[in-house]
């Protein structure tokens, strides 16, 4: 990503300071949309910390996340800095166990139990 | 602007000519769809790939006039 558009440079730094970052509408405890209250409750049921960030918060960050991560949706999911993908994605890696797995070899913690 | 559910899979069998594409409306109502997708092209694609493919298909109206839809996508066995 080298094209001008600041808002990556804040992107790239909030996916390599966090290991689990969710952009999201609205928050963890507030969440203004389905499909990232949907992501919300996989994490928690995993038992992940993650950061998240408000789109609805910030124009620039909601139109800058979908062209820096060529997706046309939110929610988002980062690992490590990698992008994991949205709703439908992150769903289908839980109910397969494939995401407690991903996360663990990323080495974030999980809570085991609910994997 | 609701789309109709022969239109979104129009437009990705005219984007992934080989695909299978299957289409519900979950609510009835021509806003909140389910796509299961399945195309040779997918071969060797990381999910987000593969999920990436669909949405150039759709040509920007993914996350526009289209906000719901729920999508998978394999490569045939």
């Amino acid at each position: 990503m080298t094209d001008a558009n600041p808002v990556y440079a804040r992107i790239e730094n909030d996916v390599r300071s966090h290991p689990v970052v969710l952009y999201m509408k609205g928050s963890p405890v507030f969440p203004q949309c389905g499909f990232s209250a949907q992501v919300v409750q996989v994490l928690s049921e995993l038992g992940v910390k993650f950061q998240s960030y408000d789109v609805l918060a910030d124009d620039s960050l909601r139109q800058g996340i979908k062209e820096f991560s060529n997706w046309p949706t939110i929610p988002q999911l980062y690992v490590q800095g990698e992008f994991v993908g949205g709703c439908d994605i992150v769903r289908e890696m839980y109910m397969g166990g494939e995401l407690a797995e991903f996360l663990r070899e990323k080495g974030i913690e999980t809570d085991n139990t609910a994997a | 602007m609701a789309m109709t559910a022969d239109e979104i899979a129009g437009l990705i069998r005219a984007g992934l000519p080989d695909a299978d594409v299957t289409l519900e409306d979950l609510a009835g109502d021509g806003n909140h769809y389910r796509a299961h997708v399945v195309c040779p092209a997918f071969r060797g694609k990381t999910r987000v790939q593969q999920h990436q493919m669909v949405y150039q298909a759709l040509g920007g109206r993914m996350g526009g006039v289209l906000h719901a839809l729920a999508l998978t996508t394999a490569a045939p066995e």
